[in-house]
């Protein structure tokens, strides 16, 4: 089965972010936006869920903020305690200070890296990968907005020609 | 134009009315004689605390000698730099009645510095949060910042208070360096005479530096420089509202790049002089930033909650929650600005253990176990927690919720930096701070509410004010 899509080419942002708020309001489903940069207020101008990043990257500072712990519990408590400096060496809590540095490093580490990989997971992307934009100018300076082509063909290109796009073409998608 | 409601007046009125009479209460009250000492301790005793143990045990004659000849209160400072070197066979000869004469002269003197410290603490506290808001608004105008300009008229109403707060907590300085109290050990008569028995080499080697001329003039060029830019950042602020170009803009932004220079300079040494004084043997290098962050933090949450105020009231319609966002972002971040501070300084002296570095730790962690950590739950834990969450830093009641949360914190920070060097450990959070506290609140409030009368609340010609107005997330 065959869809048919509109692809609306524009040449500004403002003018995309003005398109987006009509095509919106006229009730036309917006399958994807491509643009060369991130358009600021664009997800919310779209209407996007917001995103759960920020709870994974919580999640994973608080798995980093453990690890550091337990780690360090049993290289330097446990496995093979050490008298550094005169500081108690068989209590993790005494020499916790000591220990700051390395589970705020961790923290770090894991909440940006897991964060990374979770973003290219979500985002489906990984090396390799074939690009998905359909239209090589989104790469440089032209916006393109796709969108779900229903009832009168004719009429929605008129609709789309008068927000401001430089070209509107009806595409078969697979 | 924004007027000031009766309301707000009166609780300000109120606030210092109940604070001078708090104050005054705290000075009468103070113990005059080693007879009413007695009497304290003996209540205190029969009440279960062991203050009066826990102080006798580390005297020795040349301690003793020490300790008064410096009429101070400090335990914490000269003693016990000084234990190492002193001769243990003093201790033969000691007797438990002198001592304890000497333990009841020395919590005297903590009990008379009392209403002293606890008038300091509060009067630096709220100047310096004016002064950090005037860095902060000095920041957003050579950053040329586009988000702020909505919020201009409400920090310099904040700044406002500067004039006040630094007149009274430079009379304040003058009085002590007029031996008014003893909040300063370093400004005991002999500490500079090698044949005096109060002599101290450690500070007599500063003397060059630390000497209550010198410490008075620095202060009168510090106070009088950040008051000069106040004065004219202001007055070209005002100024801009009926210009027609950005020349007068085009003044204050450089105005506010060669006051952040003067300011970075000055801060550090105001800290030194204010408050690490107060150790004189002890020093950290950081400590300038790390006083910094304290009133910095203090000062954004305080922009905010006025903030929150003004709109909640009607006024400021082009404050959106994208303002406050982040505000509380500032606030998030300076507190966790000054945990990294706070922590370099502890860890490092915790770490290397030098007695003449840590003793500022363990005087702290054994006489103001609370506060000590209190304040960093007050100040890291729970900001860090509740405004680490997007929309929390949306919600206005959060905001004045951990803005309130901050301020407790970082009072306690202050009283944790001064309180131990003047009254040791006979500190209270009684009748005489409380007050001081609410005299300089409502002071703060009146002068700045006052102040955010006499100008519109937008200021309108602001070159970046469209950007201001539509400024959002």
């Amino acid at each position: 089965m065959s869809t048919k899509v509109l692809h609306v080419l524009y040449n500004d942002d403002d003018v995309l972010m003005e398109a987006v708020h009509a095509t919106r309001s006229a009730h036309h489903h917006i399958e994807e936006v491509y643009t060369p940069f991130p358009v600021h207020g664009l997800d919310k101008a779209l209407g996007l869920a917001p995103t759960r990043l920020a709870i994974c990257a919580f999640i994973y500072g608080v798995i980093g903020l453990s690890f550091a712990t337990f780690m360090m519990n049993f290289i330097m408590i446990e496995d093979w305690p050490q008298d550094i400096g005169g500081k108690p060496s068989f209590s993790y809590i005494q020499n916790m200070p000591a220990f700051v540095p390395i589970m705020f490093e961790l923290t770090v580490f894991f909440a940006a890296h897991l964060m990374v990989f979770t973003f290219f997971m979500r985002s489906r992307l990984w090396p390799f990968k074939q690009a998905e934009n359909p239209d090589v100018r989104t790469t440089d300076d032209h916006f393109l907005m796709e969108v779900a082509l229903h009832g009168n063909e004719e009429e929605l290109v008129n609709f789309f020609k008068n927000t401001g796009a430089v070209e509107v073409k009806v595409i078969d998608k697979h | 134009m924004y007027t000031f409601s009766n309301k707000l007046k009166t609780f300000a009125f109120i606030l210092m009315a109940l604070g001078f009479i708090g104050i005054a209460i705290g000075f009468v009250k103070a113990p005059k004689t080693t007879e009413e000492v007695e009497a304290i301790l003996a209540a205190e005793h029969h009440g279960g605390h062991e203050v009066v143990a826990h102080d006798v045990k580390v005297a020795s004659h040349e301690q003793i000698a020490q300790e008064v000849a410096v009429d101070s209160t400090v335990v914490s400072d000269t003693t016990k730099v000084v234990a190492p070197v002193v001769k243990h066979e003093s201790h033969d000869d000691h007797d438990a009645h002198a001592e304890h004469t000497e333990h009841v002269k020395h919590v005297l003197h903590s009990l008379q510095n009392k209403p002293w410290a606890a008038l300091y603490v509060a009067c630096i506290f709220v100047m310096l949060i004016s002064a950090g808001v005037l860095a902060f608004y000095a920041i957003q105008q050579a950053a040329q910042a586009g988000w702020s300009p909505v919020l201009f008229r409400v920090m310099e109403g904040i700044t406002a208070y500067l004039l006040p707060g630094s007149i009274i907590f430079f009379i304040i300085l003058v009085l002590s360096g007029m031996h008014f109290n003893h909040l300063f050990v370093w400004m005991t008569e002999g500490i500079l005479d090698p044949t005096s028995p109060t002599y101290d080499p450690v500070v007599a080697g500063k003397s060059a530096y630390l000497n209550v001329p010198f410490w008075l003039i620095r202060a009168f060029i510090m106070l009088a420089g950040w008051n000069a830019y106040r004065h004219f950042s202001r007055k070209n602020s005002l100024a801009q509202d009926e210009a027609s170009d950005n020349v007068i803009y085009k003044k204050n932004f450089k105005l506010a790049a060669v006051f952040l220079v003067f300011f970075i300079v000055t801060e550090s040494i105001s800290s030194w002089d204010w408050i690490m004084s107060f150790d004189p043997h002890w020093y950290s290098t950081l400590y300038g930033w790390y006083v910094l962050a304290s009133f910095l933090v203090s000062g954004v949450s305080v922009i905010a909650i006025i903030t929150i105020y003004l709109r909640a009231n009607g006024f400021l319609p082009e404050v959106s929650t994208s303002h406050l966002h982040d505000l509380a972002k500032f606030m998030f971040g300076f507190s966790i600005f000054w945990t990294y501070l706070w922590f370099s300084q502890f860890m490092l002296m915790w770490y290397s253990n030098i007695p003449e570095e840590v003793v500022y730790f363990i005087t702290r962690i054994e006489n103001y176990n609370l506060p000590f950590f209190g304040m960093l739950i007050l100040n890291f834990a729970l900001p860090l927690l509740i405004l680490i969450n997007t929309d929390f830093k949306r919600l206005t009641w959060l905001i004045v919720m951990v803005g309130i949360i901050i301020l407790c914190g970082h009072y306690l920070d202050f009283f944790n930096m001064i309180m131990p060097a003047t009254v040791g450990d006979q500190w209270f959070i009684g009748v005489s701070e409380i007050s001081s506290l609410l005299f300089f609140i409502g002071l703060f409030i009146y002068v700045v509410f006052t102040a955010l009368t006499k100008a519109p609340l937008l200021a309108k010609r602001n070159p970046f004010i469209e950007e201001s107005k539509h400024f959002h997330y």
